[in-house]
């Protein structure tokens, strides 16, 4: 996030997509519902009708992956009643002509016929946002993980620069991060083309850097493969070895038989987890490590923070810390990795990482620290952007609309979106372990309109089998008012009735993101 | 210094700001005044009057929660008319409901006979469970109301134990509101509210159905700002009270909030998770999977050795086993296909430092930058 948590609940108007807040980040959506409750204007701008949708002024249904179209409706109308912020604008970004070229096109009519918002409701939603002192942007995966999920990302990052609303409390754009700790594997260098806090892997001067902490010479300079791409590889047989630390592929990738087969097709394969989950199964070797609760160490959650985790109870058995396990294996492979504790790796961390050098597990005792903090005097910093952007000027990029890679056709006539349950996270693999949890949210379910179902001769609680171009599952018919006619909703965590069986793998061109959110489906009664 | 700006609380001059109450210059100078239906973030209702206060020239006692401090005010926050004004309320709570948690028959002369009592009542299941951590019981035993010779009222509503997490025992309900405005003003889910009228007076869920059947979301910030045991997580009715607990602060392994939380421990297992208090980023809430989440700790299912897959079939090793079958095979393979036929799929899950050495571990060993992680997916 550009911004903070707590800095939501001072903007004047929020604007929230693609993201099921109240399911997934049900605390952080407390502070977007206790804004609207003291007169915020909220938006929520989603294809399904999500609890969210209730608490806003505003609730806006795109189609299922028109996102680039209503975002570049949105700054037609305000380049247009010229409602955009002429300072920032000049002062701070480029790029602007071609922008306004580009949106040209993007009347709120055109917008209605690509998205089927209405085009009153793009021109208003565009004045109540330009017209707004501050205006914040949230998002999730509901933007993300589509064919065009970069671009979905820079044109709302486009729509905030042309209104001002980067670097100033109560503005910002605001990615919500999925996972516990995705923002620190980020920052430390869990990405195949960045080391530690995004420096370059083919940036000579940073790899040199890191060649003398590590005593090591030649590092690798040619970027790696992502997620997506090792799958592949294993697939085509050029990956022969893959190594997995506590995630479980084997539900949460798409399009779930193609990645059955290329696991399959490797030589070798690790799994270092907690449990002996679907993917762990298939593996060759599976190593059983600690949880959070029985290890020393830090989190940085979607704002940025750093945070303390602490030992609560001794692990099971023989398991071990994740970083020993590692550190073994090193030593073993002739590079030996000796620390003490996992604040010493913390320690040597922050010598390599600029945006982290001045946190100290010391300094995150009680209170955790927002990145970049380059020194130990330095407080954090809870906004970004306040200046400059990164590069210097904010770059606006002309993007225009591209549909998503699999529309409904005769055969598969809906629409299927797929996301995560309050009751639930991620794979199942912790939460599945919790009875209550289980009571509330015992199984799979296809999420449908009262509509559709009526349309199909369907009765609640039925069993479907559900069908994609790729695969099919079984699961119990759920009439729900916030399914919209035509998009069916089906939560990913169930391993026994995979939505990632149905998913398409057709991945973003930039971020390797899968297009998770939209597949053509079709469904019946099963037999 | 111009007395504008000042209140005199018991003798002493305070600094106060235009929106504080008697109450928040009170305990931001560290003058007790008790509380029970206060909530900090919701508007005071004023509904309990335990916070009561004499002020000079006030023709009654005010509610310090909800009485703006004012200039030139005079305040007693525990004179004499307070403290019998306090006694009245606190008998009046203990007598309308089941508090039996033994203050009822409190006598501090027989110290001894007290504890024997409550050992003797202790193994029964309707002892009240928050016995120690309760408010009204602390301000029972603060202002030494005997309830001695009380009437004790009879709840007619039963308990309701038809959800997996919490347990709603109306007879112990002092009606403070709390829960209400916990629910619907911090966390926003409109689930509970105030029902019927007069000594029928209930909190109801929706129209007054099961908290399952409702707008509930089982985030437990009502359990967490219920003064008294009306609202306790299942866990609480388990017999585990004289077993020693250790608390740990940590931060929730779901989302990517990273609520504070507190966890408590007994014999190695966690029993129960709080929050961590008023810190940020969540300021004492949490949700459903923070607070109800955490059984797979300690699941029976648990990895507990390393596995190797003879014939086809995992089957346990030890870990010189295990490690090294895995470095040869790496070095193996590096030699053969080279580096980059490996990949590293590291975890949003583990923490920072973990990643830090499953990268360097990619790239300074396996001398590949093939490692990423799930977050795209
Ligand atoms: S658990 Fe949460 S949602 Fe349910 S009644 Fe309590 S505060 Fe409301
Ligand atoms: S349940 Fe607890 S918090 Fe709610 S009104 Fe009763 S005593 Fe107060
Ligand atoms: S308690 Fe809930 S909202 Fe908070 S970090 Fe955990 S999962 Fe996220
Ligand atoms: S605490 Fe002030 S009236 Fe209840």
């Amino acid at each position: 996030m550009t911004n903070t948590i707590a800095d939501i609940e001072t903007a004047e108007v929020i604007l929230v997509t693609g993201s099921n807040t109240t399911e997934n980040h049900p605390v952080l959506s407390t502070f977007i519902k206790r804004a609207a409750l003291k007169g915020t204007t909220l938006i929520v701008i989603d294809p399904r009708r999500i609890k969210l949708a209730h608490h806003a002024n505003t609730w806006l249904r795109p189609e299922l992956g028109t996102d680039i179209a209503w975002i570049n409706g949105l700054m037609h109308v305000i380049i247009k009643e010229n409602l955009f912020d002429k300072t920032f604008v000049e002062k701070r970004c480029e790029g602007f002509e071609e922008l306004k070229k580009t949106v040209e096109t993007y009347t709120p009519d055109y917008v209605e016929a690509i998205t089927g918002i209405s085009a009153t409701d793009i021109t208003e939603t565009a004045r109540t946002f330009a017209k707004a002192k501050n205006a914040s942007i949230l998002y999730c995966m509901g933007i993300t993980q589509h064919t065009t999920g970069t671009d979905n990302v820079k044109s709302l990052a486009n729509l905030s620069m042309l209104t001002g609303n980067l670097g100033i409390p109560g503005g910002g754009v605001n990615p919500l991060r999925g996972q516990n700790n995705v923002q620190g594997a980020c920052d430390m260098g869990g990405l195949p083309n960045v080391l530690t806090a995004y420096q370059k892997v083919d940036d000579d001067t940073a790899r040199a850097k890191f060649e003398k902490t590590w005593g090591v010479t030649d590092l690798p300079a040619k970027p790696g493969l992502t997620a997506t791409d090792m799958i592949e590889g294993a697939h085509s047989g050029t990956l022969k070895a893959l190594y997995i630390v506590g995630e479980n592929p084997m539900v949460s990738d798409p399009d779930l038989n193609h990645a059955e087969k290329a696991i399959e097709n490797l030589d070798f394969m690790v799994v270092q987890d907690i449990f002996l989950t679907e993917t762990a199964q298939m593996a060759d070797v599976v190593l059983p490590a600690f949880c959070f609760a029985e290890k020393e160490g830090t989190f940085s959650n979607t704002e940025r923070r750093v945070q303390r985790v602490r030992k609560a109870v001794e692990a099971p058995g023989f398991a071990r810390d994740d970083w020993r396990i590692l550190s073994e294996i090193a030593t073993r492979m002739g590079y030996p990795m000796n620390y003490p504790n996992s604040n010493a790796i913390f320690e040597e961390m922050t010598t390599v990482t600029p945006s982290y050098a001045g946190i100290t597990w010391e300094r995150i005792e009680n209170v955790g620290l927002h990145w970049p903090c380059p020194t130990v005097e330095h407080p954090g910093t809870p906004i970004l952007h306040t200046k400059q952007f990164t590069r210097g000027k904010g770059m606006f990029h002309a993007i225009d609309h591209r549909p998503p890679a699999e529309l409904p056709d005769k055969d598969y006539p809906f629409m299927l979106t797929t996301g995560r349950v309050l009751y639930h996270y991620h794979t199942g693999t912790m939460t599945m372990k919790s009875p209550g949890l289980n009571t509330m949210s015992p199984e799979c379910f296809v999420e449908i309109s009262a509509n559709d179902a009526q349309r199909l001769g369907f009765e609640d609680g039925i069993m479907v089998d559900v069908l994609s171009r790729r695969g099919k599952i079984k699961a119990k018919l759920e009439i729900s008012s916030k399914a919209v006619d035509g998009t069916l909703f089906i939560p990913f965590h169930f391993a026994k009735a995979a939505a990632n069986r149905l998913t398409n793998a057709k991945v973003d061109p930039v971020a390797k993101i899968p297009e998770f959110k939209v597949c053509a489906i079709t469904i019946r009664r099963a037999a | 210094m111009g007395n504008e700006t000042h209140i005199t609380i018991d003798n002493k001059r305070f600094a106060f700001e235009p929106s504080e109450t008697i109450l928040d210059v009170a305990h931001r100078n560290n003058i007790f005044i008790p509380t029970l239906c206060h909530l900090k973030g919701a508007t005071p209702t004023g509904a309990c009057r335990i916070c009561v206060v004499e002020v000079e020239g006030a023709p009654n006692l005010v509610a310090s929660c909800a009485t703006p401090a004012a200039a030139n005010m005079v305040v007693y926050s525990e004179s004499q008319e307070v403290i019998t004004a306090r006694r009245s309320i606190i008998r009046l709570m203990l007598s309308s409901g089941h508090h039996n948690c033994a203050i009822r028959d409190f006598d501090t002369k027989d110290w001894t006979q007290f504890q024997l009592k409550v050992l003797e009542v202790d193994g029964t299941q309707d002892l009240c469970p928050v016995w120690g951590e309760c408010k009204l019981q602390d301000l029972a035993y603060r202002y030494q109301v005997k309830a001695q010779g009380l009437p004790q009222s009879e709840s007619k509503y039963p308990m309701e134990r038809v959800n997996p997490f919490m347990i709603r025992d109306f007879s112990r309900c002092i009606l403070c509101g709390r829960c209400v405005q916990a629910c619907r003003d911090i966390q926003v889910n409109n689930a509970i509210d105030f029902g019927y009228r007069g000594a029928d007076t209930k909190i109801i869920a929706g129209t007054d159905v099961a908290l399952k059947d409702s707008d509930c979301v089982f985030c437990g910030e009502c359990i967490e700002v219920c003064p008294v045991g009306a609202l306790v997580t299942e866990h609480a009715m388990k017999p585990e009270r004289f077993v020693k607990t250790k608390k740990i602060r940590t931060t929730c392994s779901y989302c990517g909030v990273g609520c504070q939380i507190e966890l408590s421990v007994q014999n190695n297992r966690i029993i129960q998770v709080n929050s961590a208090g008023d810190t940020p980023p969540n300021n004492g809430s949490l949700c459903v999977k923070g607070r109800f989440g955490f059984d797979f700790v300690g699941s029976p299912e648990r990895l507990t050795s390393p596995l190797i897959r003879k014939n086809g079939k995992l089957e346990g090793a030890t870990w010189d086993e295990a490690l090294d079958l895995v470095a040869n095979t790496l070095t193996q393979i590096k030699k053969d296909h080279g580096s980059d036929s490996i990949g590293m799929l590291t975890s949003a899950r583990v923490t920072n430092e973990e990643n830090y050495i499953a990268q360097k571990f990619t790239r300074a060993v396996l001398k590949t930058n093939n490692v990423d992680h799930c977050a795209r997916l």
